[in-house]
Parts: structure tokens; C-alpha cells; sequence
């Protein structure tokens, strides 16, 4: 994973739940190109239209609240998100964000910081973001080391074929 | 440190374990629903063979059963083919029921354990004193190929309830009204205990609906101190020696909030948050198509029969449907035997086999835009039990079962006699 992610923020509400991140009607499907098409579509019915492979997420809080589904990240991530910055994720999405390396910044003062359509760079390794649209830097919080070790092993599955989580 | 602390350091084998702490976690139980079929592929992606202990896993097909599709009947296919090629020692099958319920009806859950399941409302477990939480499908896998589990130990928050119920109002009830206080991000990260008399005095199912909603307020797990009538129900399911793990006396809470409820009326939480609950006289005129009694939080016997008894000598409005899904078999055998099932249908409803039916937008009922929903179970997200474009409002069963007749909102004292 890179240290340094570029892309556009695309402004989305609070509570945005994991229904709406990925409806429980596609639930069955498994593969990642299927689970991609229907990537926040109870958001926004027009996300596609607004949003392009590369961009940066930007939400209120609270963002992936409700239920534990992967495919929450699974379709972000083959949509081509590149990162969330939100005020506060929920937990169980931050878990599997951090596991399959969809990276997540927490910074309570994003909103006030960032439009629709600002380019933004974020420096993961602390967690600061710039926009560069407005010329100005916003401090988010570090990854907790055991994270960032996690993310640098390209997400829990790396991790675990290269035996680092696993004491035999 | 705090029960739930004492339960991680036991499992991590620490004598201490200090808030904010990840630990890696010995989980005593590993359940996987049949949403999650990239647990079995993550399994084999991060080149597992063998997973570590067969005996402590489960597989639960409750949330498309039976299979609506053959998409589904292939994910189920193959999470059997696993379990047998794997000599997974539980599989409950789609005759089984909400997976909440089965895995405590068959003795599975008892104070103290670590129970991690692919299902965001494993906080239910609380009720029974255990350390349970849900993750993601990968972690899934992490556990069936080590055993074990990464885990921050929570900042714990004390939710004291006290006061007597009035008839008529429900544990779905008091957990919509906390929420509608508390928020839906007013415990993320961390753990919930519920205190207090009024929870001293519920029964073993109303404490699984408000542990089972801790998660609504973002709670990693929560937690009630077992008591005789837990230890009683738990030992008459399984013959496993356990050690109740207390609270040390000079542990500090994060926050505490009391509430008194002795005066609350029936609640309803309006779409499209769960935290949007109002008294239920603030409502007028909302008009609903379709009411469903079922699920981890509304489909057990209790609620089953408070429904039956308001819905009895009354028909079903016409314009309005009521399915009735029983958490689990045994939940259905025992409605059967009372009578109730045969009550219900007489008067109406629908009755659909044990699981989760329509509420997470699967099958068996789901909305078409513009319909209205009030449903018993936890979540009034748009487009979560079908259309986007359908409203839905969580309340309890009684609620739920005064609205099948009525058609519209309405109060459940109004049929109860009191
Ligand atoms: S009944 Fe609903 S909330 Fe409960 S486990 Fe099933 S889908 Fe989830």
C-alpha cells in the first residue's frame, strides 16, 4: 500500500449504514466485480454518475454503522475507493476496512474542511490530509502501529500467509 | 478491571488487561450465518487446510432460509460440503431458526466465554454474561485458521434502567427509548452493562432484545451480570463447568446514564434511524401495509404470545398483512402447542418458517416503494427490508400486533385489559 493517496472527495451525510453502503438484496453474491456495481446505492441513487475509481470518501459520522457485512468494504473497495475520511467509523466496518486494507482516517474537523469535488492527499503514515483545491492541511488521527503494521502487510490475509499473526 | 476485561485476560491468558489493550483473544466460539461465504474463501485465500478447532465452530443458515435463489442454494451447498469436509462439529440447518436464538437453545453460550459470529447483534449474548461481538467475514477465517482473534479491550458504560413497566410495555420498548437518547454512536468502540431493577426483573428474552440493540449505539458488546434465572436456564442446557468472572469494585466507567422507565409508554422509532424513537401518542394517522413479528428481537415465545393475546377475537385489518416468523424451531413448537399458531392464522397472518425472514431485505416479505412497514426487529435503515423507497418504524410485539388489527399505529393497551 502507498504511504501517499491522492484523489477527489465525494461529501456524503452521517449514519451512512451498511444497507446503504451495500443493500442486504445482494448479499448472496460473492463475487467482487458483481458486488462493486452496487456500491452505495442507497446513498445516493446517482453515485456512479458523481463518483469516479480513485476518489476519496469523504462522511459524517458514524460512517458503516448497522451490520457486519464485508461486502460493505468489498464494494467500496472494487468500486475503487481509495480511502474514507469520516469523524468516526463504526467498529465493525473499521475492522474489516483495516483487514482487507481499504484505508480510514479519522478527523472530527473534515467537514468544515472539505467541498465536493476538492482534491485531497492524504499521508497515511500520520494521518494528515491536504487539500490541496483550498490550500490548506488537516490533522487527522494516526493509525494505531498495530494497524499501520497490518495495512503495510497489505491487509490481515498477507499477514496471515506470511505467518506474522500466527504463533506456532 | 471490569467482568468483560477479566473474560479477555482469561482468554489471552493475562492476569491483567487494561482498557485501550489489543489483545489476541482464545474465542471459545466462532459462529458464521449464511451471508458469509467468503469466510470459507478467505479461509483458503490466507492457504488454510485444516481449521484450528472443529469443535469450537458453527455454522448457522438462518438468513436465507429456506434458500429464495440459486445463488443462495449454492452458498449453502457449499458451506455444508465445508462443514462435513472440515468435520465441524455444529451445523444448524435452514429448519434450525435465527441463529441468536439456536445457539443458545442448544447450549452453546454460558458466562465468561469469548463468542465471535459474522453478525453485528452477537452483543445478545451479553444477556447470558458472555463476551460476545460480530465481525466481518476475514476475521471469520482468521479464527477457523488460529483460534484466535486481535481485540481492544472497551471502556465500559453503565446503563442503570429502574422502574416497573406499565402492561403493555416492552424490553423493545425501553431499548428504543435509550437509543433515541443515547444515539446511534453513543457507545462506538466501546461495551454497554445494563443495571437496575427494572433489568433484575426482565425475563431471559427482554434481556437478549436490549443487549442485542447495545450494538444500534455502535457497542462492541454488552454485557448483564448472570443471575440465578440465567444460571438456571444455562445449566439446564449444558453440563459445562464454568466461573462467573465479577466487576472488581473500584472499576471506573467510562459514563453512566440512568434511566427511569417506570412511567414510559409504548415507543416507536420512525424511519430512517433507530434512534428516532417517540411515544407512541405522538403519532397520528400512519397507515401500514404490512407488520412482522419475528426476528432476534420480537420472534420469541413471549412475544409470540402477547401478540396472540391482543390479536385474539380480532381479524387482521384488510389492508394491512401480518407475517409471523418464530425465532427458532423450538419457538415454533411451542407457539404450535399453546395454540397461538393456529390462532394467528385464523385471525390472519401469515406464518413463515423459522430465521430471519424479511428483515435484512432478503425474501419472505420484502416492501415495495411506498409501502409502510412496523416491524419487531432492529433496524428501520432505508431500503433494509426491500425498497428504498419504504418507510419503516420499529416497535415492540404488542405494538406490532395492536397495529395488525388496527391497520395504522396504535397504542397496544388499547386491546389489553388494564
Ligand atoms: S433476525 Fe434480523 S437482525 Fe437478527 S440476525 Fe437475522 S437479519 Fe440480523
Amino acid at each position: 500500500m502507498q504511504d501517499i493517496i491522492q484523489g477527489k472527495g465525494i461529501v456524503v451525510g452521517k449514519n451512512i449504514d451498511t444497507d446503504q453502503i451495500y443493500p442486504g438484496r445482494y448479499l448472496e453474491l460473492v463475487e467482487p466485480e458483481d458486488i462493486a456495481k452496487h456500491a452505495m446505492e442507497g446513498v445516493d441513487p446517482n453515485f456512479h454518475g458523481r463518483f469516479k475509481s480513485g476518489d476519496i470518501i469523504v462522511a459524517d459520522k458514524n460512517f458503516g454503522c448497522g451490520s457486519s457485512r464485508e461486502h460493505a468494504v468489498i464494494t467500496l473497495k472494487a468500486a475503487g475507493v481509495a480511502a474514507v475520511i469520516a469523524p468516526s467509523f463504526a467498529r465493525i466496518f473499521y475492522r474489516n476496512a483495516i483487514n482487507l486494507g481499504l484505508p480510514l482516517i479519522t478527523c472530527g474537523e473534515i467537514l468544515e474542511k472539505v467541498d465536493e469535488g476538492d482534491m485531497l492527499e492524504i499521508d497515511l503514515k500520520i494521518g494528515r490530509i491536504n487539500n490541496t483545491t483550498k490550500a490548506i492541511q488537516i490533522e487527522g488521527e494516526k493509525l494505531p502501529e498495530f494497524v499501520l503494521d497490518m495495512i503495510s502487510h497489505g491487509g490481515i490475509k498477507q499477514y496471515h500467509i506470511k505467518g506474522v499473526g500466527t504463533e506456532k | 478491571m471490569h467482568a468483560l476485561h477479566k473474560m479477555l485476560a482469561r482468554a489471552s491468558g493475562k492476569d491483567y488487561v487494561k482498557e485501550g489493550e489489543i489483545v489476541k483473544a482464545k474465542v471459545d466460539l466462532a459462529e458464521v450465518n449464511d451471508l458469509y461465504l467468503q469466510s470459507i474463501r478467505s479461509f483458503y485465500e490466507m492457504k488454510g487446510t485444516k481449521v484450528h478447532d472443529p469443535d469450537k465452530i458453527a455454522f448457522i443458515l438462518d438468513h436465507y432460509s429456506p434458500a429464495p435463489s440459486i445463488q443462495s442454494a449454492s452458498n449453502q451447498k457449499a458451506m455444508r460440503e465445508f462443514v462435513r469436509a472440515q468435520e465441524i462439529k455444529y451445523l444448524f440447518d435452514i429448519n434450525a431458526g435465527v441463529c441468536h436464538q439456536v445457539m443458545v437453545e442448544a447450549g452453546l453460550v454460558w458466562p465468561g466465554i469469548i463468542l465471535i459470529a459474522t453478525d453485528s447483534h452477537t452483543t445478545t449474548h451479553g444477556a447470558f454474561g458472555a463476551f460476545g461481538t460480530g465481525v466481518g467475514a476475514t476475521d471469520l477465517a482468521t479464527i477457523m485458521l488460529t483460534g484466535e482473534l486481535w481485540l481492544r479491550a472497551p471502556e465500559v458504560i453503565k446503563v442503570e434502567i429502574n422502574g416497573k413497566l406499565k402492561p403493555g410495555v416492552m424490553a423493545k420498548d425501553v431499548i428504543l427509548h435509550i437509543l433515541s437518547k443515547l444515539g446511534t454512536d453513543g457507545a462506538v468502540y466501546k461495551a454497554i452493562e445494563y443495571t437496575g431493577n427494572t433489568v433484575e426483573n426482565m425475563s431471559i428474552a427482554e434481556r437478549m432484545v436490549i443487549c442485542n440493540m447495545a450494538v444500534e449505539m455502535g457497542a462492541k458488546t454488552s454485557y448483564i451480570k448472570p443471575d440465578k434465572k440465567i444460571l438456571t436456564y444455562v445449566k439446564e442446557r449444558t453440563d459445562q463447568d464454568f466461573e462467573i468472572l465479577e466487576t472488581d469494585e473500584d472499576y471506573h466507567y467510562a459514563e453512566i446514564h440512568v434511566f427511569d422507565v417506570e412511567n414510559l409508554e409504548p415507543q416507536v422509532a420512525i424511519p430512517h434511524s433507530v434512534d428516532n424513537g417517540v411515544d407512541i401518542s405522538t403519532i397520528n394517522e400512519v397507515y401500514v401495509d404490512q407488520v412482522l413479528i419475528g426476528t432476534c428481537t420480537g420472534g420469541r415465545l413471549e412475544d409470540i404470545e402477547i401478540a396472540t393475546k391482543i390479536i385474539e377475537g380480532n381479524k387482521i385489518h384488510p389492508d394491512t398483512r401480518l407475517i409471523v416468523i418464530p425465532a427458532s424451531s423450538e419457538v415454533m413448537e411451542k407457539a404450535i402447542e399453546k395454540g397461538y399458531i393456529t390462532m394467528l392464522i385464523k385471525a390472519g397472518a401469515t406464518i413463515s418458517s423459522p430465521g430471519c425472514g424479511p428483515c435484512l431485505g432478503t425474501h419472505q416479505g420484502l416492501l415495495a416503494p411506498g409501502e409502510v412497514c412496523a416491524t419487531t426487529s432492529s433496524r428501520n435503515f432505508p431500503g433494509r427490508m426491500g425498497s428504498t423507497q419504504a418507510d419503516i418504524y420499529l416497535v415492540s410485539p404488542a405494538t406490532a400486533a395492536a397495529i395488525a388489527i388496527a391497520g395504522k399505529i396504535t397504542d397496544p393497551r388499547k386491546y389489553l385489559q388494564i
